[in-house]
């Protein structure tokens, strides 16, 4: 009796009980289909606290240096901010559609859907493209990168003179409490060497320590010569004495961006594995799993762009 | 009856035991793609133990070069290492025993193999990620061990900036993105288990019939959710930062060095909690089954794990005291940091409640349990000390601290290895030696005290840590230090020696030798592929009184089933 | 049989009426040109980013709710997003906190990279 349990009965089981696409280990479909549920709810919980840092770092310095962000996000277009979350609410509506049309067992507006949605996704990187090279032309660029065109820099000199006084907070964290930031005995300053040949050494800063504070770190292309003489489209004027560091608010701005363009092409990467199902007629409603989190997924990239868009482009 | 009884009674040597699951499919290629949450729990376990050894050897390298202050060396030639290979050598240590070892070492090894088990499921809820988060493992601390050979690191395995950012050695990117990477393993074996415990569960298993071992599991996959996503955007940044200079981080560019370390901190701190927690759950297993005695306060335990995790998330600061830090949030902090040490204490005194008046039994699993009371009594206890703001300012980044954080972590590491020898004879289908492997555990146990407890006077005398030099009055805590940690490695493997020797020389292990009555001990030694042929009967997994010790199987077997009600099992 | 007995229910995936998600596609949209609109009324920073982050937070919960089913889900789902947010907050929350308190204690490096050579 045991014998038989023990090699039939296991196999005997699957085959009578399991729809093809149930795996072994689940009893039933519903019991799968709440597993992969939870399992993309948790996956999607991870991705809120993923971007949490970025919007932490967003939090910090709006908080306390808002004239760099009142500035500096005049010179993104609201225009196609706008646009491109309505492009990206109405593929968030077209994937809403789609499970549906899943639910309904409809394969043909299943297809519809989905390409609806790929077709919005794509807008939506075309329009990033757009505001990107817009934002290259003009050296309005991260941190190190940040060369906007001659005319409009107003960079007073005596600020140059600040940054010579070491900077306090470096000292703090970085000096006086040596041994967590320096993990070395004090001769090994003068005596690390010049390791600098790995692949992070092209984009090593020019200066190796901050006891040379003046040699302000560069980047390799001085983007400002290519757009001598050019417009500054989108651009509020003159950047007022009391704004410094707005180089900050474009590092956040392509981390925060970039990071979000990034799921939006891993997004269109898993919609499409769907679209290639739902052709091959795999989904009907008893098994429609994969758009149900595939469009989840899409919905999650909707709502940061929600919040993305009036924290970056609407400030007043 | 159900016929896990007759599987059971029949022992070892019968039948069953001929399809296990390490003979369900033979070759390189069907570990390496397989789906079996028990094959991928034992090649984290191997993967974890070498990785061990390997960060094991270079802790006592660096304890060597300690061994004389460098500047007594005749002749000035560096003694072992160069300044820079000691940064190097203490950072990959860390790097390595922390991310690669501690983190996944009970989660991922042990609750890999044990957790569908305990539930009586087939596997974890999601196989193919199960194995995703293998393979990210792999690739994580590939990258992490190939940094040495590409450029090398020196930033301690904090990764503070503006050092992080500003180091000249190449192989801060490599080991950055071997940790991301390893973040992510961890995110899934969380998802995962989370999943298997709420989907997978038998129905008649309520949250308080699991075995305390689930339930910090689940503590630990859910602080592994929510915290290390961050980790992982940290890493990120701090890529991007050094790469590209994107200047929220480096104070070269305007950027906050203060910052990071909350970032940092957010997840490192709760952190130490994914380390702990499952050592506290397999620490309720081990003292429960070998002292023959029902758990203490099981509801009590169950949510101090929970209370813990959620605490866990509200002190990161506390590392944060001397870095700049304002005061009032140093305040709040370290008010919130005392409040952890509460549900600690509620376990700790209900395993002790648990051992008083039981038969206990000296194994090795026990003594690696009864050690960790007290490494962990005394870590805990010492970071009171570092919690009191005024007192931390005169100990913080001393080797005080590397003693307190010894005395926690390593807690796990012994737990650890306590699980892997109470669960091997299931894992392996051996018992291994008992002799050596108590050997082992002493050795372990007596040389790690020796360093690590050497290491408080030479921290509030003012040693600071990861210094490569010093003045001759510390000398000879150095040596007393370093001679606990040869003793320690030489417990460490012995230890391994009696894994390894098992293997070839052991004696066949029954189904249940140690009489546990969590459902693992219902399916023969080694499991078959699939588990169970009949789900195990969902009872008290505290209540021993089911199992008998049987001479002859060496092992315990259930009671004649007129002795013990009837179980109510699934499908009968 | 086993298809046919899974095939109704899908373990109780909720199917939402074509006319909700038309509705809330037309909340969304008009949300979003409210968003917009408002920018241009000066409110006070505060107000404005106030007004701002309450449209972003209803769009938000509109898309949660209909679109994303957590209206007719499992409870313990809208649990885990509800605990993630909570958690993000906290994260903002008391580093926020901290680099205000003190932000009055640092010197601030002003970094000019807008100069040429």
């Amino acid at each position: 009796m045991a014998d038989i349990a023990a090699t039939g009965g296991h196999a005997a089981a699957h085959e009578l009980g399991h729809p093809s696409h149930v795996q072994h280990h689940f009893d039933t479909s519903a019991q799968q289909f709440e597993a992969s549920k939870l399992g993309m709810w948790l996956f999607l919980g991870t991705e809120v606290l993923f971007f949490s840092g970025l919007f932490c770092a967003y939090t910090v310095y709006r908080f306390n240096h808002p004239e760099i962000f009142a500035y500096a996000h005049k010179s993104l277009s609201v225009f196609w901010g706008a646009l491109n979350t309505i492009i990206l609410i109405a593929s968030s509506f077209t994937m809403a559609l789609g499970v549906w049309c899943a639910q309904k067992s409809n394969r043909p507006g299943l297809v519809i859907c989905l390409i609806l949605t790929l077709a919005g996704a794509a807008g939506f990187m075309v329009i990033k493209a757009i505001e990107y090279n817009e934002k290259f032309q003009h050296g309005k660029l991260w941190g190190r990168l940040y060369q906007p065109a001659q005319h409009d820099d107003h960079a007073a000199d005596d600020h140059a003179a600040d940054a010579g006084a070491a900077d306090a907070h470096a000292a703090a964290s970085g000096a006086a409490h040596g041994s967590d930031a320096r993990p070395t005995d004090p001769a090994h300053g003068a005596a690390a060497p010049a390791a600098g040949h790995g692949p992070s050494a092209a984009f090593q800063p020019e200066r190796t320590s901050l006891a040379e504070p003046n040699q302000l770190p560069r980047g390799g292309v001085k983007l400002s010569t290519l757009t001598a003489g050019g417009h500054d489209k989108g651009h509020g004027g003159p950047k007022p004495a009391d704004v410094h560091n707005e180089h900050i608010f474009y590092g956040i701005y392509f981390c925060l961006t970039g990071l979000h363009g990034l799921h939006v092409l891993a997004g269109m990467v898993v919609l499409s594995c769907v679209l290639v199902g739902a052709v091959q007629g795999r989904y009907h409603a008893g098994y429609y799993t994969p758009v149900d989190l595939g469009g989840l997924y899409w919905h999650l990239v909707d709502l940061i762009w929600i919040f993305l868009f009036p924290l970056l482009y609407l400030i007043h | 009856m159900s016929s896990y009884d007759a599987a059971a009674a029949r022992g070892p040597d019968s039948a069953a035991a001929a399809d296990n699951y390490l003979t369900h499919g033979r070759g390189l290629l069907s570990w390496a793609l397989t789906l079996d949450h028990k094959r991928i729990g034992v090649m984290y376990m191997t993967g974890i133990i070498i990785f061990f050894l390997i960060g094991g050897l270079f802790a006592l390298l660096v304890r060597t070069s300690l061994l004389i202050p460098q500047k007594n060396v005749p002749g000035g030639t560096p003694f072992i290492f160069s300044h820079d290979n000691y940064n190097l050598f203490f950072t990959l240590h860390g790097a390595i025993m922390v991310f690669i070892v501690i983190i996944p070492g009970i989660p991922a090894a042990m609750g890999n193999f044990v957790l569908p088990l305990m539930l009586g499921a087939k596997d974890v809820a999601f196989p193919r990620l199960n194995l995703t988060s293998w393979y990210l493992w792999l690739s994580g601390a590939a990258l992490a061990l190939l940094s040495i050979i590409m450029g090398g690191f020196d930033t301690g395995w904090t990764f503070y900036v503006p050092y992080s950012t500003d180091t000249t050695f190449a192989g801060v990117i490599p080991v950055l993105s071997g940790v991301f990477l390893l973040g992510f393993s961890s995110i899934f074996t969380g998802l995962n288990f989370i999943v298997t415990i709420h989907k997978l569960r038998p129905p008649e298993m309520g949250w308080f019939r699991m075995p305390l071992m689930l339930w910090a599991t689940y503590a630990t996959a859910v602080i592994q959710v929510l915290a290390t996503p961050v980790l992982g955007i940290t890493l990120l940044l701090l890529i991007v930062e050094r790469a590209a200079g994107i200047g929220v981080f480096n104070p070269a560019l305007g950027g906050d060095p203060v910052l990071y370390q909350h970032f940092f901190w957010f997840y490192s701190h709760p952190a130490v909690y994914i380390m702990i927690l499952p050592a506290m759950g397999v620490m309720s297993e081990l003292l429960s089954v070998f002292s023959r005695k029902h758990i203490f306060g099981y509801s009590f335990i169950a949510f101090s794990s929970v209370a813990i995790a959620i605490f866990g998330f509200l002190v990161w600061g506390h590392h944060m005291f001397v870095s700049g830090q304002s005061n009032l949030i140093s305040t709040v902090f370290s008010f919130l940091t005392f409040s952890v040490a509460v549900p600690s204490a509620i376990k700790m005194f209900n395993w002790l409640a648990t051992l008083y008046g039981g038969s206990i039994s000296f194994r090795a699993p026990m003594i690696y349990a009864l050690s960790f009371m007290w490494i962990f009594g005394i870590g805990g206890l010492t970071g009171l000390f570092l919690g009191t703001l005024a007192v931390d300012v005169h100990l913080h980044d001393t080797y005080f601290v590397v003693a307190h954080f010894h005395f926690v972590m390593a807690g796990t590491i012994f737990v650890f290895f306590g699980a892997v020898h109470y669960w091997w004879p299931k894992i392996t289908g051996r018992m291994y030696n008992e002799t050596l492997g108590n050997w082992g555990a002493l050795l372990s146990v007596i040389g790690f005290n020796i360093t690590f407890l050497a290491q408080f006077p030479l921290g509030t005398h003012g040693m600071p840590r990861r210094y490569y030099n010093y003045e001759e009055h510390y000398w000879i805590y150095h040596v007393v230090s370093t001679c606990g940690a040869y003793l320690a490695g030489i417990g460490f493997v012995l230890t391994v020696i009696c894994l390894v020797q098992s293997l070839f020389r052991g004696r066949k292990a029954p189904a249940n030798p140690w009489g546990g009555n969590t459902m693992e001990w219902y399916c023969p030694s080694p499991p078959p592929h699939h588990n169970f042929d009949h789900p195990p009967p969902v009872t008290d997994p505290y209540d021993f009184s089911g199992w008998k010790y049987d001479e002859k199987a060496g092992g315990y077997v259930r009671r004649s089933p007129a002795e013990i009600p009837a179980p109510a099992s699934k499908g009968h | 049989m086993a298809g046919d007995a899974h095939g109704g229910s899908h373990g109780g995936g909720h199917i939402m009426p074509v006319y909700m998600l038309v509705f809330t596609f037309a909340a969304l949209i008009i949300l979003t040109i409210l968003t917009v609109l408002v920018t241009r009324v000066d409110l006070g920073g505060t107000l404005n980013l106030s007004i701002a982050l309450i449209i972003a937070t209803v769009k938000a919960a509109l898309v949660c709710l209909y679109f994303m089913h957590l209206r007719y889900d499992r409870p313990f789902n809208s649990i885990i997003l509800g605990a993630c947010v909570l958690f993000v907050i906290l994260f903002l929350g008391l580093s926020t906190i901290d680099t205000e308190q003190y932000r009055d204690e640092i010197h601030w490096r002003q970094v000019e990279l807008s100069r040429g050579p």
